[in-house]
Parts: structure tokens; C-alpha cells; sequence
């Protein structure tokens, strides 16, 4: 098997694997803490969860938002950018399509260049902004930029893979999937896991403040 | 620790308990709190923490202090929680001195970070498990151990005994009687609408904002009462210990009064830590989902009266006047709006500071800066910057600060920064300007 059959076979499998499973474990393990604090489940409340959630997706939905235009703009093109690609991108529906025969909806490649483009600069702006900005510096560790690192690479190595540039095509998108699945790895055990606790923090964080505060957090 | 810069401060209550203490106790402790007492939140809420540093900003401290990095609230947690977990709980000495120093008088636990958080993490929450760690082992400010000791002792913050209060609402009964025909105030009266449940200083030392409170209840006509027992002090000063044990025996003392009195409603005069302590942080850890007995805020029951056509406004205030929006009332329980109202009827010249409402900045007292007493006036005063800044803003003359804390924090920040303007309680306003009807007139 060469290097490129074993990151798109077998590794890719355990990938997935170890991402679905470490997620039901984080999820069953919160859930299950959960119930001995009593704030938790005693006060949700939907309604001002689903409002927290709309006024925090909305771009400069927010009064923090608002705040922070700049890096606001920044880190929400990072972030679509970052959702969308891997799962809108046409060569990555091909790859399903390849393998399970499955397929959906594609972006233009023109707009999925255009995102991967814009995601890495918004990804590098964001680095920049954690080695200059003062606070940003003083609270970031090293783990904060490998991660970051590694999301750029990833886009980076995804894009020189489509255009085959600097290396041949299996080697570059090899190492672009190689990347890719550590990443994946990554979310359930690293910092990367705000992908879900986000909703979890928020919607305390709202029913708080909604229903027992009667304020905004937003 | 690197980037902690702090003049040395000496405070009894820090000092002198860290030397008692040894590594078993501190190891317990953390063991206690950390283990046992904190939940999932603790966990999640710092390991989601991307350190992105927008809610550096939001916070008063960190832009009084030129946007030193220290004083952002993620930082906080860093150089506390986040020390902590690094040295996997084995601290020296010198470490618990920083996340007392910290935790007690470098965050007012106002909750705006909170705001600012794209998580909502609740950064005040990790900062109260700090207080409470040091709170279990006795690391606190001496002033705020003293009242929380008073509160064991005798439930009201000033180790006031039960004959000085009763004494105190009959002298001041008495000169009611000069202002308003046949002055009656009922002690432990049964059945009443309203039990009133007053702050310890305003039994203390400020009487003349009591006796304008009283003469608001009378001239408005309401069957209230206040408790003729020990419990009649609102304050629970062991929610900036988050000593809980003291914190629910204050509260439960509250509604048991209520209860054996069959009043209909609690209400407290303008302070803001004890509305939320009583109304939901401490009802909670008793047990109760929400308030067993409707508790309102003197905010609330002002608006009513007006609303209700209970008093009347006679003369309008003149000079220009501003609105201290207080954390624990607004931010955290809404009422904006109700004190907006009321301060429209009130002043014909209003200007709002900006931001407001659930956006504005603490005073820098809140959260027991104000009660960690003298040692800590500096910290205070040096964090108000931003809020002094709003003030001299507006060019308002009059500050309304419906809370004692802010009341008496703005105090000290206009007489240090020599701003030409005074602060005022809403009580205080109302009844100077208030029509007492005809009927009690003397």
C-alpha cells in the first residue's frame, strides 16, 4: 500500500472512528455531569437558548460583536470558510462518490477556491494577531498556535493538492489528508472541541441570563 | 509570575491566615472545592476558552490599567484556575496570596465579560470558585470576614444588637412625627403586604436615608411592616466569600420571618448584592427553584407606587442628572427599564451614560471591593477610571446610584478624581421632592 492508499483507506476510517466516538464520549460525559449541578438542567430554558444562538450566528449579531468589527469580520470568514469547504468542496464530494457512491450539493470551484483562499489569509491575520496584540499574546500558549498551524496547513496543503502544485499529486494530497485527519482527531480532545461546546456554554449561558436574569448575553 | 505587576498591599486577612496555613490544608481545600463542590462548568468552561481575548475589553479593570494584559478577565483565570491546574494543585503560599489578591479585588464579578464571551463562558463563575477556595480557608479580606463573622453571629453586617434596632426605628419614629401626622412605623406586625427588610448601615450610620425610606412607605400608604427580631438586615456579605453555609442561614432567615409574619412580599432597599443573593444565588442552594415569597427591589416598588398613583412627584429636579445602572439589579435581574421610569418622573434633565443598561460598566466596588475596607480603596479607585470617564461625560452634576456600593464607590472615585458632581440614593430624591398628601400633613 502506498502512502496515499493508507491515508485515504484505513486512517481515514480510524479518523472518523476516533472523532465520533470521542465526541459521544464528551457528550455522554457532560450530559451525565451535568445532572449533579443543579443549575444546569433545573433553569434551561429554549426560548432564550435559540435567541442567544441567532444573535451570536448573525454576523455582528452581537453587541460584543459590534465591539470588534475588524477581527469580528475576520474570524467569521475564517470560521464559514472553515465549515463549508470541507464539506461543499467538489473534489471531496467526488471522494464519496468514489467510495460509497454517495453525493450532494457542490460549490462552484470557483467559490470554494475563492473561500479556501480567504480562510487561509483570515487563518495567518489571526496568527499574526495572536503573536502582535498585546492581550492575545500574554493569553496565548503553545498549543493556541500549533492548533491554529494546523488548521492553515491543512487549507494550505488542500489547495496546492488542487492546483498540483510544488509536489505531485499524491504526495501533497496525501499529506493534505494526512493533516486533515489529525485535525479531526484533534477536535474531541483539544481546545478544538468549541465546535460543540459552544452550543452547550451558550445555551447555559443564555438560559441564565435570559430566564433567571432577565438580560441579554448578546 | 510573569507579567504580574502589583504594588504590595498588606491585609490581615490574607497575610496573617496564609501563614497559618500548611500544604495539607491548602491540599484539602483544593481537593473540596475544586473536586467535590465544582461541576462540569469548571471544566468545560476552561478548557473551551480559545483565549481570543475579546473580553479584555468589556472589562473595567483591564482599561483602567491602560489595557495592561493582566487585567483581562481570561487572564485572571490564567494566573488563578489556570496556575492551578498547571502545577497540578501543588501551590506555594505566595500563589494563594495572588488568587486571593486577584479574586478579591481585581474582579467585581459583574458579569460583562460574560457578555463579551462568543462562548458565553462565565468567567465570574470561575473567579467565584477561586473566592471560594480562599473563602474555606479563611484567605479573605479582613473587612469582608468581619461582617460575614457579624452575619453569624447576629444576621446583620455591624454586630448591631437586637435592642439598638428596635430603639433606632423608635427615635426615628419619633422625629417622623414633625414631617407626618401621627407617624407609625409596626415592628413584627402580622399580616401586613410588605415586610421591609432594611441595609445594616442604613440602622448604623445612615438613618436619614432610613427615615426618608419610611417616609416614602407612609406617604404611599402601604401596610407594611418591618421584623421585630434579629434578621432584619438584607445584606449577606458571605456571597463575596461564597461562604454558602452563612449565605443560605442569612436568606433562610429572611423568608422564615416573611413566613411567621404571613406578609405577602419582601422588600429591600437599594442594594444590589443581596436583591440577587436572596432572590435566586442563595434560594437556589436552599433548595427553592425560584423565591418561596415574592422579594422586590426598592427600584420595583418605587416604579409601583408611581405607576399606581401612589405618590406623587411634586417639583421636578432640576440640575442635570446621570443614572448609575448597578450590576446586580440591572445586568443581572432587568430592571433598566423600571429604574429609567422612575428617574424620568424624577429629573427634568436626563442624560444616560453610555454604555447602559446591561452594558454598563461597573462601579469598581461591586462584588465586595467595596467591603475588603481600606487596604483595598486603591484598587478600587485605580479600576474606576473608566467609570469616572462616563461620568465627566455625561456633564451631569447629579449621580443616582440606587445601590449603596455604587453609592458609595462613585462617592470616593468623584472625591478622588475632583469631579465637580454628588451621588444620590433614589429614596433620598423621592422624598425630597414627593407631595405628602393632606391627610398627613401635622
Amino acid at each position: 500500500m502506498t502512502f496515499f492508499e493508507i491515508v485515504r483507506g484505513p486512517l481515514a476510517w480510524v479518523s472518523f472512528l476516533i472523532f465520533f466516538l470521542g465526541l459521544v464520549y464528551n457528550l455522554y460525559n457532560f450530559f451525565k455531569k451535568a445532572k449533579k449541578d443543579k443549575i444546569l438542567y433545573g433553569y434551561f430554558s429554549f426560548k432564550h437558548t435559540i435567541r442567544s444562538y441567532l444573535f451570536w450566528l448573525l454576523p455582528f449579531g452581537s453587541y460584543s460583536m459590534r465591539q470588534r468589527p475588524l477581527f469580528t469580520a475576520i474570524s467569521y470568514v475564517f470560521h464559514v470558510g472553515l465549515l463549508l469547504t470541507p464539506i461543499f468542496f467538489l473534489g471531496h464530494i467526488e471522494l464519496w462518490k468514489e467510495s460509497w457512491g454517495i453525493s450532494w450539493w457542490a460549490l462552484p470551484n470557483i467559490v470554494s477556491d475563492f473561500l479556501t483562499v480567504l480562510t487561509i489569509i483570515c487563518g495567518v491575520i489571526l496568527l499574526l494577531r495572536r503573536f502582535l496584540v498585546k492581550d492575545v499574546k500574554y493569553l496565548s500558549t503553545p498549543v493556541d498556535y500549533a492548533l491554529l498551524v494546523l488548521v492553515i496547513l491543512v487549507f494550505l496543503t488542500g489547495f496546492l493538492a488542487r492546483y498540483q502544485l510544488v509536489f505531485t499529486y499524491q504526495v501533497i494530497a496525501g499529506l493534505h489528508i494526512l493533516l486533515g485527519e489529525v485535525m479531526l482527531i484533534f477536535i474531541p480532545f483539544t481546545k478544538l472541541s468549541h465546535i460543540f461546546y459552544f452550543w452547550l456554554i451558550r445555551a447555559h449561558t443564555a438560559s441564565e441570563f435570559g430566564a433567571v436574569r432577565r438580560s441579554k448575553d448578546y | 509570575m510573569e507579567g504580574f505587576v502589583r504594588k504590595p498591599v498588606f491585609d490581615i486577612g490574607i497575610d496573617k491566615t496564609i501563614e497559618r496555613l500548611d500544604k495539607q490544608k491548602i491540599k484539602r481545600a483544593i481537593e473540596r472545592v475544586l473536586n467535590e463542590e465544582a461541576t462540569v462548568r469548571f471544566k468545560i468552561f476552561l478548557e473551551t476558552c480559545m483565549r481570543c481575548g475579546m473580553c479584555s475589553e468589556s472589562c473595567h479593570h483591564y482599561l483602567s490599567h491602560d489595557r495592561d494584559p493582566s487585567y483581562a478577565p481570561a487572564s485572571k483565570v490564567k494566573l488563578t484556575l489556570g496556575d492551578l491546574i498547571a502545577k497540578k494543585g501543588k501551590i506555594e503560599k505566595a500563589d494563594l496570596k495572588r488568587y486571593a489578591r486577584i479574586a478579591f479585588t481585581e474582579c467585581n464579578l459583574c458579569r460583562r465579560c460574560t457578555q463579551f464571551c462568543p462562548f458565553g463562558i462565565d468567567i465570574a463563575y470561575l473567579i467565584s470558585l477561586v473566592r471560594r477556595l480562599c473563602g474555606v480557608l479563611g484567605v479573605a479580606p479582613q473587612f469582608i470576614q468581619d461582617q460575614v463573622y457579624s452575619h453569624m453571629s447576629s444576621y446583620n453586617m455591624l454586630w448591631f444588637k437586637q435592642d439598638e434596632w428596635i430603639d433606632t426605628i423608635q427615635w426615628i419614629e419619633d422625629e417622623l412625627r414633625y414631617e407626618i401626622k401621627n407617624a407609625r412605623i409596626p415592628l413584627g406586625k402580622k399580616d401586613a403586604d410588605i415586610l421591609l427588610l432594611i441595609h445594616g448601615l442604613e440602622a448604623k450610620y445612615m438613618t436619614p436615608l432610613l427615615s426618608n425610606m419610611l417616609k416614602i412607605m407612609l406617604a404611599s400608604g402601604v401596610d407594611f411592616t418591618l421584623p421585630d427580631t434579629d434578621g432584619w438586615d438584607y445584606t449577606n456579605k458571605s456571597l463575596y466569600m461564597h461562604d454558602f453555609e452563612t449565605m443560605t442561614l442569612v436568606t433562610k432567615r429572611h423568608y422564615e420571618i416573611a413566613s411567621k409574619l404571613r406578609v405577602k412580599r419582601i422588600l429591600i432597599t437599594e442594594c444590589g448584592h443581596a436583591y440577587r443573593a436572596a432572590l435566586y444565588e442563595s434560594a437556589r442552594l436552599l433548595g427553592w427553584k425560584e423565591a418561596p415569597i415574592p422579594f422586590i427591589h426598592a427600584v420595583e416598588f418605587f416604579y409601583e407606587i408611581l405607576v399606581q398613583g401612589k405618590i406623587k412627584i411634586a417639583h421636578k429636579v432640576k440640575e442635570k442628572a446621570t443614572l448609575q445602572d448597578p450590576c446586580n439589579i440591572v445586568r443581572y435581574r432587568g430592571l433598566g427599564p423600571k429604574l429609567r421610569f422612575i428617574v424620568r418622573q424624577l429629573c427634568e434633565d436626563f442624560v444616560e451614560m453610555t454604555p447602559n443598561q446591561e452594558y454598563n460598566y461597573c462601579c469598581s466596588s461591586g462584588g465586595g471591593m467595596v467591603d475588603a475596607g481600606p487596604p483595598w480603596k486603591g484598587a478600587r479607585i485605580e479600576g474606576g477610571k473608566v467609570k469616572i470617564e462616563q461620568i465627566k461625560e455625561t456633564g451631569a452634576s447629579l449621580v443616582i446610584a440606587p445601590c449603596h456600593t455604587c453609592h458609595k464607590g462613585i462617592e470616593d472615585l468623584i472625591e478622588h478624581y475632583k469631579v465637580d458632581a454628588h451621588v444620590k440614593f433614589l429614596a433620598d430624591l423621592i422624598a425630597e421632592h414627593m407631595e405628602i398628601p393632606e391627610r398627613l400633613r401635622p
